[in-house]
C-alpha cells in the first residue's frame, strides 16, 4: 500500500496537544504508510519532529520552530509559514513549504530535501551535511554558512556573504547575489551540475530554466590554516 | 637551521643551547624562560600556539580547602563498617527515564576524534565497570562506544557534526552544549592530520581539512531559544531521556538560571582549568573562572530558584581525586566529571612511554599537543599504527580501578565528617588555605571565621 491509498488521519491541534500528535506520528516507526491531517498548528514548535515512517503529514496553517525537524522517511508539508529551523537536521524525506521560512531552514541537514516555495531568512542551510535545499523565492544573508554537503539552489536573489566559509556543498542561485562570504567563489557550470540542478528543480517542484544559473562553491583556501589568511578569518 | 630555530621543539632540544643559571645570572618573574620562548615562537610562526590539556597556570582550587573531620562535637562514621552511600539520580525533573549512576564521577565528553577508538572504547568499559556514564563529543556517536557503555550520554554541540536521530533515541542522556571550560565562547578545534577517513566521514567533510566548529549552534540563539530547542528534543525522544545543559564557567549565577528557566533536567559546569583536546593556548589560560569560584555560584542560582537537588549540578575542572571530588561535592555539586585524568589514567604522559614522547620533542609528564595526532601512547591520535599500540581493555580495567580509587577517597573523607552519603558533605565540613579561596568558596579561612566577601551583596 502506497501512503495515497491510505486513509487519511486528522489531527486538531484545537483539541490535542503537540506531544500527543508526535507520540502518535512516533508510534508509527516501522509500520504501514499512512496519511495525516494536522489542522490548528497556531504556531507551534516542534511540530512532526523525529519521524521515522514513511508517513505524509499535511499541517493546514503556519507553524513555529523546528518543524519536522530530524525528519526520517517522513514527507512533510506545511500550508503557510514556518518559524526558525524548519527540518533542522533532516536525514531523509521530504520537507515542503508553501509561504516563507525564517532563518537556518535545514541547518545541519544530512539528507533529504527541504522545498521553500517561497523565500527563506538568513542561514538557510546552515552547516547542511547532505541535504539538498530547493527555494523557490530569495535567501537572507549567510545562506549555506559553513555548508559541508549537500545542494543549496536559490531560484531568487541571495543576499550578503552568500557561502562563508563553505565545504563542499554546491550553491545554485538564477538572481543577483549581494555578496559572497569568505572562501565562496564562483564555479564553472559543467554537465555534471547542470544534470545535478536540473533534477534537483524537478523534485523541488521549481520551474525555472538550467541556463539561468551560476554555481558557486568553495575556493577552498581556508581549508588548512595559513598565516597568510589570517586576515579572512 | 640556526641556532635560534634549534630551541623550537619541533627541530629537537639541544641542551648545550639552553640557558644554564650561574650565581649573578637572574631571571626575570615575568620574562621567565618560557615567556621568552613563546616570544621566539610567536616571532618564528606568527600565529597562537595550539594545544590539548587544561589551564597549566596555578588557580585557586580543591587543594586549598581542608576538611574538618569529626571530633568531640561531631562523631565519624566505622571505615569499613559503616555505610557510605555513593549513588546519584539524574534527570529527575522532567525526564521519564533518569540515569541512576552508581558513583558520583562521571566521564566527560571527549570527541572521537580527538581520541583514537581504542580509546574511547576503554572509556565506556572502564565506566561500565563501576557503574558510570561516558559522553559523546564533537563528531557523534562512535559505535564502539555505545557498545561498551552501559550508559552514555549524547552531546549535541554547534557542529552537529555526524548528529543524527537514532543515536539520540540510543542515547541515554542528551547534553547540550553551550560551551566548556577550556574555552567559552569558542568552538572545537580538530586539525587536519587528526583527520582519518573515518573520522571525516562522520563529519561530513573531506578528510585532511582542518575543523574549526562553530561556536554558536545553527539554529538557537539566547535562553528563549534554548527553551524552544530543548523542547524539541523532549519531543523527539518522547521526553523519555534527562537533558543537560553544559556551560563553560563564566557568569555563573546567571546561566546556571537562564538553563533551568530553559528547561535543563541537570547542569553542566566546567571551570576554566577543564581540559581540551585542542584550544588556543590563550584560550585556555586566560577566559572563565576556577571551578572552585563556579560551585558555589551555581548552587545559590539553583537554591534561589527553589532547584538545588531538583535539576542536578555536575561539575568538572582539574579534578584529579577523591578528595577534590568530594570537595566539589560538599561545595554543592551533585556529580563530577573528569576528563584529563581519565586520559591520564588510560596511560597518558605515563613514563614507560619516555622514548616516544622524546621522539616527537616532548616528554612523559609535559605531554599536551593532543591536536598534533602523534601521541605515542595511542590515545590521542587516529594514527592506525599508533591507535592500535592501547589495549582497550587494559585502559578500561585501568579506568575502572582509578575511578574505585577515587570513590574510596572520597567515601572516606565523607565518613571523617560522619556523612553516611556523600551528598550530605556541606559545606560547613570544610575551611579554606587562602584568602582567595575562601572568598570563592565561601567557607572560612582556616582557624577563624572569617569568609571575605560575606558581608557583601552577592
Ligand atoms: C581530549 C579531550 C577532548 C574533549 N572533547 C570535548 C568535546 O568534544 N566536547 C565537550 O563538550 N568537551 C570536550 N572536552 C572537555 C571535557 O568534556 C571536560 O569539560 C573537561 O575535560 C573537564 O576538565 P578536566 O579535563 O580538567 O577534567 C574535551 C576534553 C579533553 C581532555
Amino acid at each position: 500500500m502506497s501512503p495515497a491509498e491510505a486513509t487519511i488521519e486528522s489531527v486538531d491541534l484545537a483539541e490535542v496537544d503537540v506531544r500527543e500528535l508526535n507520540q502518535r506520528l512516533h508510534d508509527l516507526a516501522g509500520g504501514e504508510p499512512s496519511r495525516w491531517r494536522v489542522t490548528n498548528p497556531g504556531g507551534a514548535h516542534a511540530l512532526a519532529v523525529g519521524l521515522d515512517a514513511e508517513v505524509e503529514v499535511e499541517i493546514d496553517g503556519h507553524v513555529g520552530y523546528y518543524c519536522a525537524g530530524m525528519n526520517k522517511l517522513a514527507t512533510v508539508r506545511v500550508h503557510g509559514n514556518c518559524g526558525t529551523g524548519v527540518a533542522e537536521n533532516i536525514m531523509s524525506g521530504t520537507v515542503i513549504v508553501d509561504g516563507d521560512s525564517s532563518q537556518s531552514a535545514a541547518a545541519t541537514g544530512r539528507g533529504g530535501l527541504l522545498v521553500v516555495k517561497g523565500s527563506a531568512s538568513a542561514r538557510c542551510g546552515i552547516s547542511m551535511k547532505g541535504v539538498d535545499i530547493v527555494v523557490h523565492g530569495s535567501v537572507g544573508h549567510a545562506g549555506g554558512f559553513m555548508a559541508q554537503r549537500g545542494a543549496l539552489v536559490i531560484c531568487g536573489d541571495a543576499g550578503p556573504d552568500l557561502g562563508d566559509s563553505i565545504y563542499e556543498a554546491h550553491i545554485y542561485v538564477r538572481g543577483e547575489v549581494a555578496s559572497l562570504g569568505a572562501d565562496c567563489i564562483e564555479k564553472e557550470m559543467r554537465e555534471e551540475h547542470r544534470s545535478e540542478l536540473a533534477a534537483l528543480l524537478e523534485r523541488g517542484e521549481a520551474d525555472a530554466d538550467v541556463a539561468e544559473f551560476r554555481r558557486y562553491g568553495s575556493a577552498r583556501e581556508l581549508y588548512n590554516f595559513k598565516v597568510d589568511n589570517a586576515g579572512a578569518y | 637551521m640556526t641556532e635560534f630555530d634549534a630551541l623550537s621543539k619541533e627541530d629537537g632540544f639541544r641542551p648545550e643551547l639552553a640557558g644554564r643559571w650561574r650565581p649573578g645570572l637572574r631571571e626575570s618573574a615575568l620574562f621567565d624562560r618560557n615567556a621568552i620562548h613563546e616570544i621566539h615562537r610567536m616571532a618564528r610562526e606568527g600565529i597562537y600556539d595550539i594545544r590539548g590539556f587544561g589551564a597549566k597556570r596555578r588557580v585557586p582550587h580543591f587543594d586549598d580547602l581542608l576538611f574538618l573531620g569529626a571530633s568531640v562535637s561531631r562523631y565519624p562514621l566505622e571505615g569499613y563498617r559503616e555505610k557510605c552511600a555513593t549513588d546519584v539520580t539524574l534527570g529527575t525533573r522532567f525526564a521519564k527515564e533518569p540515569i541512576q549512576l552508581e558513583i558520583p564521577i562521571t566521564i566527560a565528553g571527549m570527541s572521537f576524534g580527538a581520541l583514537s577508538a581504542p580509546a574511547k572504547e576503554a572509556l565506556g568499559r572502564g565506566a561500565s565497570a563501576v557503574g558510570t556514564s561516558t559522553t559523546t563529543g564533537d563528531g557523534g556517536m562512535l559505535p564502539e562506544e555505545r557498545d561498551h557503555s552501559d550508559k552514555l550520554v549524547y552531546q549535541i554541540l554547534p557542529s552537529r557534526y555526524g548528529m543524527n536521530p537514532d543515536d539520540l533515541r540510543r542515547a541515554d542522556a542528551i547534553e547540550v552544549v553551550v560551551g566548556q571550560g577550556a574555552k567559552p565562547g569558542g568552538g572545537g578545534m580538530l586539525l587536519g592530520q587528526k583527520i582519518s577517513d573515518r573520522v571525516a566521514e562522520m563529519r561530513d567533510l573531506p578528510k585532511g581539512v582542518d575543523q574549526r566548529s562553530a561556536c554558536r549552534h545553527p539554529d538557537w540563539t539566547g535562553p528563549d531559544d534554548l527553551e524552544i530547542k530543548i523542547g524539541e528534543l523532549r519531543e523527539i525522544t518522547d521526553w523519555r531521556k534527562p537533558v543537560y545543559v553544559k556551560i563553560g564557567a563564566t557568569r555563573t549565577y546567571f546561566d546556571v538560571a537562564l538553563a533551568v528557566k530553559a528547561g535543563a533536567d541537570v547542569i553542566v559546569l566546567d571551570g576554566m582549568e577543564g581540559g581540551t583536546a585542542a584550544s588556543q593556548d590563550v584560550f585556555i589560560e586566560h577566559v572563565g573562572i576556577p571551578i572552585l569560584a563556579a560551585i558555589p555560584e551555581a548552587v545559590r542560582s539553583l537554591q534561589e530558584l527553589g532547584m538545588h537537588r531538583e535539576v542536578q549540578l555536575i561539575v568538572s575542572g582539574g579534578i584529579r581525586s577523591g578528595a577534590d571530588a568530594a570537595k566539589a561535592l560538599a561545595l554543592g555539586a551533585d556529580a563530577v566529571s573528569i576528563g584529563v585524568a581519565a586520559v591520564i589514567a588510560l596511560g597518558d604522559n605515563a613514563p614507560e612511554f619516555e622514548q616516544g614522547y622524546e621522539e616527537i620533542g616532548s616528554s612523559a609528564g609535559f605531554y599536551d599537543d593532543w591536536h598534533e595526532g602523534r601521541d605515542p601512547v595511542g590515545i590521542s591520535t587516529q594514527d592506525e599504527e599508533l591507535a592500535s599500540r592501547f589495549d582497550p581493555e587494559l585502559g578500561g580495567r585501568r579506568l575502572a580501578n582509578y575511578l574505585r580509587a577515587m570513590t574510596l577517597e572520597a567515601q572516606t573523607l565523607a565518613r571523617a565528617c560522619g556523612k553516611s552519603h556523600v551528598h550530605n558533605l556541606e559545606p560547613e565540613d570544610m575551611v579554606a588555605l587562602t584568602f582567595e579561596a575562601a572568598a570563592m568558596a565561601k567557607v572560612p579561612v582556616a582557624g577563624t571565621s572569617w569568609v571575605p566577601g560575606a558581608d557583601s551583596p552577592g
